[in-house]
């Protein structure tokens, strides 16, 4: 598979505050990455790095292979972070006129892109006269101007109404739809979950976890599980051998009984059926990106 | 470098104030050139100007570019504002993630530098012929373009002095503080002046190498060359004998300082985090 972006032991320190600490992940084509993280967790300031805007402090990142200098790899990628930055008194077919000078582009692209926007019958229009939901939409449109090899996204939601929210994440489930690289930095974990296949976790500028969104989940679920007499369950449960452990939730009407084998809720009914226990709820689920964002960021 | 040149012009282009206070800039240019053609009749006084061989040449090279150089303030917030906006709007950070190198981003903005330094020097060239044809008392070929020193002394004063401005507007990030910081050091050189003229003597040489004064240097004031003012400077002071002619020193020391600007404006990004 085609590497796209390596990160190799980057560092970047702010005076004594280290807020990239030796992170290493590589981004392969056609996948779609999640980056999580608090706030403050050095997410932006990785991807200030490899786009150029902030000096690393030691280590190394590559892109396509190291073949390339940074800032012509970057004519081949699309990013927008944090707030949309263009000039204010320009229309928006000039400003994106002037990203195709930067990167080469042919004019042509312009329309075409506003169109996947929507912005087509406003592009003369200047960017200062855009509502934030807009503006946003113009920084995709541009990031798409070069039809880029990897399309990087920070925090694209941040500030949105909802739907400004809904309208952005249409277009980049459409985006991914089509195959494209995508590099989300996000809050919104339900989000991420929906459209990324991999996810890197960090917290306090060190990697927690890299990796497949499944794989992550390496833990066989959990039921919630309740019946009128919840000690006898609760003594059933544990006396069965593919039952972790079991833990009292909501307060103390149900339970919660983690899995150590892939065993199917019919198969747990049955079994305690079997014992004489009738259930009146049973929701077999994993653990949400949410759950396991938070336990693994658990300071 | 003309792809670099054509982003820079297209900023330009789309930039109202940008484009007004350069529009402003050539339009009080050539007031100037016309204001001093005007003939005063005040009754009993009938006075140009023209007629008091401002405009011959080849003094008149010297003298338009002297006079014109005060214009340059226009230029200079120009392009202290654009330096500063691409800072405040955040565009700088922008180009940079759209595949612009730190060293092609200050190129273009010295081609920017470059541009309006050219510009002038050549509407001022343009001008002066313009003006000279008209009103000089001479216009043998060989005198009309005699002592063009001048006009490059201008161009060089220009690129230096704008180079200064570019170098402010990366440094201290916002436009009116830049203009506040240009005004500081104009003070600051002339408060070394004077202590170095009636303190310190034995560091009068290294006058010279202060940046506003290098470029101040390069032309010197043309009005007591002209002949009415010099025969009386002369009938009181009899010794009175000075050079106006461009030194080679001055423009090394200037260009020097263009290079140290310009690199140095690199050298500031490079080391910023944006």
């Amino acid at each position: 598979m085609e590497t796209i972006l390596k990160l190799n032991q980057l560092t970047k320190k702010f005076g004594k505050l280290t807020a990239v600490n030796q992170l290493s992940f590589e981004i392969e084509k056609g996948n779609v990455y999640g980056i999580l993280g608090p706030n403050g967790s050095g997410k932006s300031t990785t991807l200030g790095i490899i786009l150029n805007v902030v000096n690393k402090t030691s280590g190394e990142f590559e892109w396509f292979g190291g073949q390339v200098e940074t800032h012509e790899a970057l004519k081949k990628v699309g990013a927008i972070i944090e707030n949309p930055n263009f000039y204010p008194n320009m229309s928006a077919e000039d400003n994106l006129k002037l990203v195709c000078k930067i990167k080469g582009v042919d004019y042509s692209k312009i329309d075409e892109k506003l169109e996947i926007v929507d912005l087509l019958d406003r592009k003369e229009n200047t960017f200062k006269s855009y509502s934030l939901g807009m503006k946003q939409r113009l920084a995709i449109a541009s990031a798409l101007l070069n039809d880029p090899e990897i399309l990087i996204l920070d925090e694209p939601t941040n500030g949105l109404d909802p739907q400004g929210i809904h309208q952005i994440r249409e277009i980049i489930r459409k985006i991914a739809a089509d195959g494209m690289t995508i590099l989300l930095a996000s809050h919104l974990l339900d989000e991420v979950e929906k459209v990324c296949s991999h996810v890197v976790i960090i917290r306090n500028g060190v990697k927690l976890y890299a990796g497949s969104v499944d794989q992550m989940n390496a833990t066989h679920g959990f039921v919630e599980i309740a019946s009128k007499n919840l000690e006898e369950l609760d003594s059933a449960l544990g006396q069965l051998d593919f039952i972790e452990k079991v833990v009292k939730v909501d307060e103390h009407h149900r339970l919660k009984a983690f899995l150590s084998l892939p065993i199917e809720a019919s198969e747990l009914n049955k079994t305690l059926a079997s014992q004489g226990i009738y259930v009146n709820l049973l929701i077999k689920r994993k653990e949400t990106l949410e759950e396991q964002f938070l336990e693994l960021t658990k300071a | 470098m003309k792809r670099l040149f054509l982003i820079e012009f297209h900023k330009l282009k789309h930039n109202k104030s940008a484009k007004i206070l350069s529009i402003l800039y050539f339009v009080l240019f050539s007031a100037i050139a016309l204001f001093a053609s005007i003939r005063f009749n005040f009754g009993a006084i009938d006075f140009r100007f023209a007629d008091q061989g401002i405009f011959n040449f080849p003094y008149i090279w010297h003298f338009n570019t002297y006079v014109v150089a005060f214009l340059k303030i226009f230029l200079a917030i120009v392009i202290v504002s654009m330096m500063s906006s691409e800072y405040t709007n955040r565009t700088l950070k922008q180009n940079l993630i759209d595949g612009l190198s730190k060293k092609e981003f200050i190129l273009s903005k010295f081609l920017n530098v470059l541009f309006y330094a050219v510009a002038s020097t050549v509407l001022v060239f343009v001008v002066s012929l313009i003006l000279g044809l008209i009103f000089s008392d001479f216009d043998e070929a060989s005198i009309i373009f005699s002592d063009l020193e001048y006009v490059f002394a201008y161009f060089v004063k220009l690129l230096g002095f704008f180079s200064l401005c570019m170098f402010l507007g990366i440094f201290v990030k916002r436009s009116a503080f830049a203009l506040g910081f240009l005004f500081l050091i104009w003070v600051i050189e002339g408060i070394v002046y004077l202590v170095i003229t009636f303190q310190v003597e034995i560091l009068k040489p290294l006058i010279q190498f202060m940046p506003l004064t290098s470029m101040s240097n390069l032309i010197k004031e043309p009005v007591t060359r002209l002949n009415i003012v010099k025969s009386t400077a002369q009938s009181v002071n009899p010794e009175f004998v000075k050079n106006y002619d461009v030194s080679l020193l001055s423009v090394v020391i200037v260009l020097a300082w263009t290079f140290i600007f310009v690199y140095g404006s690199f050298l500031i990004l490079k080391k910023r985090d944006l």
